[in-house]
């Protein structure tokens, strides 16, 4: 089974990331970007099928390594 | 002072942190590699040296935070013990829950290696024995998220408990936006736990505690480490 998990910045974490590929692509010219995040993406596969567990299994991956909780927030897809 | 150093894989100063700790106490400390369940026996402080643990894979100290010594050393700290975690060191506590907030990229987003001045705010704990409040010392910074952050409500409490104790500051001791190298919120370079025995730093205090190496205000903070032990003791 494949899964992903996303990590983002809460709402209010400055991101000086984020901040400078805003810069570059305007700069490049790409019209239309108002505003740029930067985050994580982490591809998983899992063994079995239980997909209730799977999920299980990924959101304690998350709460325990994937995302800092204090500054981040976590979305969990079975695919 | 028996003193024990945590060694991870990409850590780098663990050297710097072991003979800085000799100076000031004579004694030589254990390393202690990351895959350890136990501290020694006898451990009267932990040091969580700096460096590059994992490579700042996934966050800078985020992989460290969960090997197997650190249950050690957060039922160490639970006991009362000592602990101090400098640069990456201070990484790691942070995310292994041991200290509040998290320290973020650089508001520049430049790599910063150069002296700084901080600000001692208060005298009257183990990790800043060897000082006066108010006084103003000289130490290196090498790191790239340094940037202290944590959520309103604890900024709040770290500030109305007297829990930062070192900040930025101008050579004359000014604190503000200008001195404020890595954009940290209230120009925080260090604080300690809320029961006081676990400090988190950016600086290093262990890299300026010889004539050789131009400076000595680090010394202070060793020196007053040993002196609160010996007390305690």
């Amino acid at each position: 089974m494949k899964a992903r998990v996303t990590v983002t910045l809460k709402n209010g974490i400055l991101d000086p990331q984020g901040k400078a590929i805003e810069g570059a692509l305007k700069s490049l010219g790409v019209d239309g970007i108002a505003s740029v995040r930067q985050g994580k993406v982490f591809d998983i596969e899992l063994n079995g099928a239980d997909k209730a567990k799977a999920e299980e299994a990924l959101k304690a991956a998350a709460d325990k390594l994937l995302a800092n909780t204090v500054i981040e927030n976590y979305r969990v897809e079975v695919l | 002072m028996k003193s024990a150093v945590l060694v991870f894989p990409g850590i780098n100063r663990e050297r710097d942190m072991a003979r800085a700790l000799k100076l000031a106490s004579g004694q030589e400390s254990t390393m202690v590699w990351h895959a350890e369940t136990a501290l020694p026996k006898g451990t009267d402080l932990v040091v969580v040296p700096g460096g590059f643990s994992y490579g700042d894979y996934l966050r800078c100290g985020a992989i460290a935070a969960r090997s197997p010594v650190m249950d050690a050393v957060r039922k160490f700290a639970a006991d009362g013990g000592l602990v101090m975690g400098v640069c990456n060191g201070f990484q790691i506590l942070c995310e292994s829950g041991l200290l509040p907030g998290i320290l973020m990229r650089n508001a520049k987003l430049k790599f910063l290696c150069h002296d700084v001045h901080l600000r001692v705010e208060r005298s009257d704990t183990a990790f800043t024995r060897g000082y006066n409040a108010g006084q103003v010392i000289r130490v290196p910074i090498a790191h790239g998220e340094g940037n202290y952050t944590a959520d309103a409500e604890t900024l709040k409490r770290l500030e109305g408990d007297g829990c930062v104790l070192y900040r930025y500051c101008s050579p004359t001791g000014e604190v503000g936006d200008l001195h404020n190298i890595n954009g940290a919120a209230a120009s925080i370079a260090g604080i300690v736990s809320e029961k006081g025995n676990v400090l988190g730093m950016m600086p290093h205090p262990e890299n300026h505690v010889e004539d050789i190496m131009g400076c000595t205000d680090g010394r202070g903070l060793f020196a007053g480490l040993v002196e609160h032990l010996e007390r305690a003791a």
